[in-house]
């Protein structure tokens, strides 16, 4: 620990993703295998090569008041969905923390796009009179931030962390480093994604980035298999409460694990490809391992970044095998919820903490003939079933367009 | 005709602000007892716009404070 203000632990938990519209049903369901991913029935979708989404299981707009759920962009829902349900678990509010010491850090990779493209129609076919005036708020990228920062009162600090799909593990560093600092007593923290609109589905297939593997929706996210071909894109949210240990004990909190440390790199690299070596992925994840003070034979489990593209798992596989070694139970749980972007490192965060607590690591869905990469092959990736294991501390890592890495460690409570 | 026009206005503050039709009267302040903030008048604006024909230009916006009063400008202006 390198801190003199003492651990940081988790003491809330809040998700609503592809796979439920909470912690308890989505982890159910990852648990169970079942898969997020489904085709697009739209006509609009028809000429495209990429076809495939994991939708939100709940539209988080009926599980909002029906005037300020049209106020918010979808990211700003889910985000608000997921910070309610972490806000109620840690039972923060009835501790008498006052609000200029809780601070809100949310990330999100594009922000409100479905806002942004939405209005650009009304625009193009109504003119400006008939724009929004809601469209600003609606569509900054720190809007998901901002809208949580609301629903809970936070006066501390509001911060908006964008890195695409490194966003939400970010959004944890940057609370961590909060607490550390001593500049609030409790810090809600996550990410959120909402953009599966043609646009994004169009850029992203421009760049040959998704799956078209659109006969077999429940088989295409399939990380660190030999057939993998691209990413599905995903949608929801993730949220965690963090606070200084001493505190949330002293109030009798639930503490689901202890944010040990953290690792963030830029690869220096390239624009939008991984070093294919993972060299920056490993130099963050190796600076988590230091700074939660353990060493790597201590890390018993790894949730992946593992979208499934072709030279990121690879690049992955490497990074993870060059610093942790190739005793960890990895996984790779994109294969069930697709790519939620910027909530993903805040989702498997909280996959992360789960297996901890409950000693049992994911499958990894669809890994039916793992990779002839040597990284690959070396790894212990759980697969078919989930495994029980003996685990006292994990990591999570994420990467994000522009060589962005983030690495987190937990360890049990 | 006045009526008409408070039940198409109530209609509006219902769908925009959520506000109960039951408390959409003329005397109600839309900042200070109906909780509606500058965004959603000018949400507002363009819905009546769009029910009873009359745009409320900017200026004209900044004086209407209540429900009586968007009422009285609608029906000066409806053709």
């Amino acid at each position: 620990m390198s801190t003199s203000v003492g651990d940081v632990v988790v003491t809330g938990l809040g998700a609503t993703t592809p796979l439920g519209s909470d912690v308890a049903s989505t982890w159910d369901a990852l648990l169970a295998g079942r898969s997020g991913v489904s085709r697009i029935t739209d006509d609009w979708v028809k000429e495209f090569p990429a076809q495939l989404v994991a939708r939100l299981a709940a539209d988080p707009a009926g599980q909002l008041d029906r005037v300020r759920a049209r106020r918010l962009d979808r990211s700003q829902q889910v985000a608000a969905v997921a910070a309610e349900e972490a806000w109620r678990d840690s039972g923060a509010a009835d501790a008498g923390v006052a609000p200029e010491r809780v601070a809100v850090v949310f990330g999100t990779g594009i922000g409100g796009a479905l806002t942004l493209l939405g209005q650009d129609d009304v625009l193009e076919e109504k003119g400006p009179k008939r724009v929004s005036p809601f469209t600003i708020p609606m569509l900054m990228p720190n809007g998901p931030a901002a809208a949580v920062g609301l629903a809970i009162g936070a006066r501390g600090g509001v911060h908006a962390p964008v890195s695409a799909c490194a966003s939400g593990a970010e959004a944890i560093r940057w609370g961590l480093d909060l607490l550390r600092f001593d500049r609030a007593d409790v810090v809600l923290v996550g990410g959120a994604e909402a953009c599966v609109h043609p646009l994004p589905m169009a850029g992203f297939a421009a760049m040959r980035a998704m799956s078209t593997r659109n006969d077999e929706p429940e088989r295409a996210s399939r990380p660190f298999d030999k057939a993998r071909d691209g990413f599905v894109l995903g949608e929801g949210a993730a949220a965690l409460v963090l606070e200084r240990g001493d505190a949330a004990r002293a109030r009798g909190a639930r503490i689901h694990a202890r944010l040990a440390g953290a690792g963030g790199t830029a690869d220096g690299y390239d624009l939008v490809a991984p070093h294919p070596e993972g060299e920056g992925a490993g130099r963050a994840i190796a600076a988590a391992v230091r700074d939660a003070g353990l060493a790597p034979t201590d890390i018993g489990h790894v949730n992946a970044h593992a979208t499934s593209t072709p030279v990121g798992d690879t690049a992955e596989a490497a990074a993870i095998r060059n610093t942790i070694g190739e005793h960890a139970l990895v996984t790779a749980t994109k294969s069930q919820t697709g790519h939620l972007l910027g909530a993903a490192g805040a989702l498997e965060s909280v996959f992360t903490i789960l297996a901890l607590r409950e000693q049992v690591v994911p499958a990894t869905a669809n890994l039916d003939d793992p990779d002839d990469d040597p990284a690959v092959q070396a790894l212990d990736i759980v697969r078919r079933e989930p495994r029980k294991a003996s685990l006292t501390a994990a990591v999570n890592d994420s990467f994000g367009f522009g060589g962005h890495n983030i690495a987190l460690v937990f360890t049990t409570a | 005709m006045s009526e008409d026009i408070q039940t198409g206005l109530a209609e509006i503050l219902e769908e925009v602000a959520g506000v109960a039709p039951a408390d959409a009267t003329p005397e109600k302040s839309f900042t200070e007892d109906l909780d509606v903030d500058s965004l959603s008048m000018v949400e507002i604006a363009t819905a009546v716009e769009d029910k009873f024909g009359v745009a409320i230009p900017d200026d004209e916006l900044a004086n209407i404070k209540t429900v009586g009063d968007a009422m009285s400008y609608i029906q000066k202006n409806k053709a």
